[in-house]
């Protein structure tokens, strides 16, 4: 029997993605959690590199990295793909969760860690990226089409993670109005089966997001 | 499918367009060359590229893909021929994994070595060093990445050590240490012996000037 193990944290959006595809390939595995001040032994031994979550485990083999673990898992389980069969289609995904994480969190990421004039610019470069975003979903339910694919998984984090980083840095990316699919399939995803079961507990979520911000700005003034 | 046309928008000093010339080259996938004069996009650039507006663009039956590694595996799904990457899942991972390490730890440090000065450039090429060292750990004692032949990681990295090698002299710094890489040098040396990869590469002396233009623009002359 293959044996899987996922090291991961509550909190890690970058593993979470690792625990969608498992679960919507019924891929049995173990979970071992990791607290990030105190690494264990078994994870700097089996991501040397980066000593980071997530990692893959597979019959004691380790895969990091969460795109590449995506990938493998892809690979190695054929049942749901979380990729299209056509060539085209499938670089078409990855170029959407390439830029989902060069672009978008960066740029999010760097709106949720300012404040003031430097914030409203951050959030305008913000929102060019997510245009592009809204541009990809026209007449379609998710990013991979009909069903959830790779882009949506690599995205996911959007659908929840998101949402927090603009109430604890007040600000407002995602707009009904301004995003109107965008907003749309952040429902429907964060809403099915699997992803909504996964989601961490957000008050916990703003708690550390909150730290997190403040630990940031202050390091800032500082500067 | 593979009867279609094949375009790659590229410039001739990048090394990630060399990217792809390689794999068009070991593929023995026909196509034609459309060199970009960057400071001025081509509307052609533009309308397939615009997001992110850069080179390397494959255009393949006038179907865009951008991004440098989402090409290297759309080429590898289109063309089964002289495949780039290996068979096996657990192999694919170590590529992609290793050419992820070359785009996001190997070369912003020796950017970083090129463009600071001082104690910042000192502490960038340690790092740039230390880099290597680790990316020398991947490749072990292979005579490739891809193992007896080139794969993925030798052609997504073969061009950095000729690379880093223009950085040391403009930039007179130390990155490339025999002593502490000695595997990972051999491999620079080796992997550009390959013919097919050295008849592609553009001519040195031009690169090394444009380098040295651009190292007199970023860090206003001196060193």
């Amino acid at each position: 029997m293959a044996e899987v193990k996922l090291f991961r944290t509550w909190s890690s959006p970058f593993a979470l993605r690792i625990v969608w595809a498992l679960k919507l390939k019924d891929v049995p595995y173990d979970t071992i959690f990791e607290d990030l001040a105190n690494k264990s032994s078994l994870l700097l031994q089996f991501n040397p590199v980066h000593k980071k979550v997530p990692v893959l485990v597979h019959n004691g083999k380790s895969v990091a990295e969460s795109f590449v673990i995506l990938e493998y898992i892809e690979e190695t389980w054929k049942h749901n793909p979380l990729l299209p069969e056509d060539p085209y289609d499938r670089a078409t995904a990855r170029f959407w969760a390439k830029f989902g994480e060069e672009k978008v969190l960066l740029s999010i990421w760097e709106a949720f860690n300012s404040e003031g004039k430097e914030q409203e610019e951050c959030i305008v470069k913000a929102k060019e990226n997510l245009k592009y975003l809204e541009e990809e979903l026209k007449g379609k339910k998710f990013f991979g089409g009909e069903r959830i694919g790779f882009a949506d998984i690599a995205l996911g984090w959007l659908a929840d993670y998101e949402g927090v980083f603009e109430e604890v840095a007040s600000m407002k990316l995602i707009a009904e109005d301004e995003f109107p699919l965008l907003s749309e399939w952040k429902r429907t995803f964060a809403d099915a089966p699997i992803i909504k079961e996964n989601w961490p507990p957000r008050d916990k979520l703003v708690i550390k997001f909150q730290a997190i911000r403040e630990a940031s700005l202050l390091k800032k003034l500082g500067n | 499918m593979s009867g279609e046309t094949v375009k790659l928008l590229g410039h001739w000093a990048s090394p990630f367009a060399l990217r792809v010339i390689w794999a068009l080259k070991l593929k023995e996938i026909e196509y034609e060359y459309v060199g970009e004069d960057l400071p001025n996009k081509s509307p052609l650039l533009l309308e397939y590229n615009p997001v992110h507006k850069k080179i390397p663009v494959l255009v393949h039956g006038g179907k865009p893909i951008a991004e440098s590694l989402v090409i290297l595996e759309y080429l590898d799904e289109a063309w089964k021929h002289n495949p780039i990457l290996p068979d096996d899942p657990y192999e694919r991972a170590q590529a992609r994994f290793w050419a992820r390490f070359v785009d996001e730890k190997c070369m912003p440090s020796i950017m970083s070595a090129f463009t600071k000065k001082g104690e910042e450039k000192e502490k960038a090429a340690k790092e740039a060093r230390e880099n290597f060292k680790i990316l020398e750990s991947g490749l072990g004692k292979k005579q490739f990445f891809g193992g007896e032949s080139v794969g993925f990681v030798d052609i997504a990295a073969g061009w950095i050590g000729l690379w880093t090698r223009m950085v040391e002299e403009i930039a007179d710094v130390n990155i490339i240490d025999t002593a502490m890489m000695p595997l990972l040098e051999s491999w620079f040396q080796r992997v550009l012996q390959v013919p097919i990869l050295k008849e592609c590469l553009p001519p040195q002396d031009k690169v090394l000037e444009r380098f040295k233009g651009f190292h007199k623009f970023l860090t206003g002359g001196s060193s």
